[in-house]
């Protein structure tokens, strides 16, 4: 069963005269119980479209598209419907868990506050709830971090309070974005673990976004690729059998790969003015005439896996 | 739950701010003895001399002045003249008036509390007005209600006070006989009844208040909407949108009391210039204060009131970025003591 189908999402932002094309018509859909991993570079467009999955970008220009969840268009949603969504069907945790919690408020009372808000609870019940839920993501001494404050805590303690505060509700989607990014190694493993445990015992949806593929490997059961604001390769065996030469071009740059690896020529291309034609041609080494000239449109070539490539074809070995 | 080691932790925590605050207050005896030696020598050092009548009325013998200036120790040294005055502060006498003999300390006694009562009235108006302005601004950054009130901020900036309040005396008091001028009270005070008097100083007071106020609004203001505009660009803020937390909790709750902690400095730093402020103000509007005393003390030379009015001022503005600097620890968790 499909939970979340966005369709053409659009995001642009306005700087000056300037259109930036943050988000330029990105579709793709998470099964219940799925775990979708979203991949690409820095400014590829991940975290606006993670973002403006709920409308939480205020500033952006246009919003177009659709995102349908649970049979509504969220996008066509009035703000006092869309609080009732954030945090108790759809829940976040950022890159920057220490950042994301209030500095001046103890993180049980910014617990209770949304558990109060989105369940009805009493206060006493509202602790309760959330003293179980700071236990489950493996916070120690629980009755003594519920009245700290986030300074007190490591990253990665702050971290599992965000989670706890994320499913405190019990949501049926979570999007992380770079939620491991900013931990060591060790943490990183840590909550990688304790989100995998979380999302069998709730049958959790999980829209994954890291620039880190090894980690997409081990977590996620279909992948999604972004380069310049577009999906460029959707599908499940990605890893096994990359299409886009984009997409083999990330893989074989991951440590461990085996084989030769491709080092990408030049950047990614800047927002305010992408190339014709395909995104990825200046860069692309199996590039022809018409990658220059047309946009290639996203077509499924295998049962499943989708890539928008003029050359895919040549590439499949 | 009982005395769990987190109230333990609390309590040292407090006897930790105990200790600070001790600390803290001890220090602040040298500054003061350094202000007090560096306002003695430049008013001291300042042309003119309280003794010199012969200037002023050439009938006066100069047997006469320099008797005067026995009288008042001026022909000893400086710093003799000041160590006898401080032998005497330590005591809290602050001497007598060189004006009408009366003492300094009951001099500033009747006149503190009015230029307080002001100043009061004044940062009230300050903080009730610039904080629903500077939040506004902040949330449309850009938008119709920022620029003009950008605008209106960076004319209050510019506008001298002492010139506001000659204009606006001419149009509310004069040409509209709205409100009285100057002083506290009207001739007949005394004979109205127990709300009519207060009616009446309040009237007195709207003038004095507002122009204190006009140049600390647009500062305050300001300060308010650049600390809100930078909290709500903050992780926590996003965050708390992505929790579904309603627009108006965010700002208020969540945005507000982080966006308020550097203001509690700011007020404390402003103290010395309501000070300031009120020299200028109570001159204009003949408010028998703190800083009209001052004035026409410095006018006569009379360096007892002076140096009591300057050590009075001095105790409150260190007191006043103490108690700021209190605050800040006790409203913002972060911080520690050292």
């Amino acid at each position: 069963m499909i939970i979340l189908d966005v369709k053409n999402l659009k995001v642009y932002f306005s700087r000056g005269k300037k259109l930036i094309k943050a988000v330029d018509g990105v579709s793709f859909s998470i099964k219940q119980g799925e775990t979708l991993g979203l991949a690409g570079e820095s400014g590829s467009g991940k975290t606006v479209t993670a973002l403006s999955l709920t409308k939480l970008i205020s500033e952006a220009k246009f919003l177009g598209g659709e995102v349908v969840f649970k049979q509504k268009d969220i996008l066509a949603l009035a703000s006092s419907q869309l609080q009732k969504i954030r945090g108790k069907e759809i829940a976040y945790i950022f890159q920057n868990p220490a950042s994301s919690l209030n500095p001046v408020f103890r993180i049980g009372s910014q617990m209770v506050e949304i558990i109060m808000m989105h369940q009805n609870k009493s206060k006493k019940e509202a602790k309760s709830c959330a003293l179980k839920m700071l236990q489950r993501v493996g916070i120690p001494d629980v009755q003594k971090n519920f009245e700290s404050y986030p300074h007190q805590l490591s990253g990665g303690m702050n971290q599992r309070v965000m989670i706890a505060m994320a499913l405190s509700c019990q949501p049926s989607l979570l999007i992380a974005d770079e939620p491991t990014t900013n931990l060591d190694l060790t943490t990183q493993a840590q909550i990688l673990e304790l989100l995998q445990k979380i999302k069998h015992e709730q049958n959790l949806s999980l829209l994954f976004i890291t620039h880190n593929l090894e980690i997409l490997k081990r977590l996620v059961d279909r992948l999604a690729i972004m380069y310049a604001a577009q999906i460029v390769e959707f599908g499940e065996n990605l890893f096994e059998h990359p299409l886009h030469p984009y997409t083999q071009a990330l893989l074989s740059a991951q440590p461990g790969f085996e084989g030769r690896s491709q080092i990408l020529k030049g950047e990614v291309p800047s927002p305010f003015d992408f190339p014709a034609g395909c995104r990825f041609h200046p860069r692309c080494p199996f590039k022809k005439a018409i990658c220059e000239q047309e946009e290639p449109l996203m077509q499924e070539r295998e049962k499943g896996h989708f890539v928008a490539c003029h050359v895919a074809e040549n590439v499949v070995k | 739950m009982g005395f769990g080691h987190w109230d333990l932790f609390r309590v040292i925590r407090n006897s930790t701010m105990l200790l600070y605050f001790f600390k803290r207050l001890f220090n602040l005896v040298p500054l003061l003895l350094g202000i007090t030696i560096i306002s003695f020598a430049v008013i001291h050092l300042a042309p003119g001399r309280p003794a010199y009548l012969k200037e002023m009325d050439p009938r006066i013998s100069l047997e006469a002045q320099e008797r005067l200036m026995k009288l008042y120790d001026l022909d000893k040294p400086l710093l003799k003249q000041y160590l006898n005055w401080l032998k005497r502060v330590v005591r809290l006498d602050f001497g007598n008036s060189f004006v009408d003999g009366r003492k300094v300390i009951v001099r500033l006694r009747e006149r503190l509390p009015i230029t307080l009562l002001i100043n009061i009235l004044a940062m009230g108006l300050i903080i009730g007005i610039a904080l629903p302005v500077g939040i506004i601004s902040a949330l449309k950054p850009g938008g119709l209600f920022d620029k003009w009130t950008t605008f209106f901020v960076f004319l209050g900036f510019s506008l001298p006070a002492f010139w506001l309040a000659l204009l606006l005396m001419l149009l509310l008091g004069i040409k509209l006989n709205w409100l009285p001028i100057s002083g506290l009270r009207s001739f007949d005070h005394h004979q109205l009844s127990f709300w009519g008097r207060n009616l009446d100083l309040l009237k007195h007071l709207i003038l004095p208040v507002s122009v204190a106020a006009f140049g600390g609004l647009a500062g305050f203001s300001r300060y308010v909407r650049g600390n809100m505009i930078g909290v709500l660009k903050q992780d926590y803020i996003r965050a708390a949108y992505a929790q579904g937390i309603d627009k108006k909790r965010v700002v208020y709750k969540y945005a507000l009391k982080n966006a308020l902690l550097p203001l509690i400095t700011i007020l404390g730093l402003s103290i010395p210039g309501l000070i300031g402020g009120s020299i200028i103000f109570e001159s204009i509007f003949a408010i028998p204060g703190m800083g009209r005393l001052l004035y026409n003390s410095t006018m006569a030379r009379d360096y007892p009131v002076i140096m009591g009015g300057l050590v009075i001022g001095a105790v409150l503005t260190l007191l006043g970025n103490l108690l700021a600097d209190l605050c800040y620890a006790w409203a913002d968790p972060r911080i520690r003591y050292e």
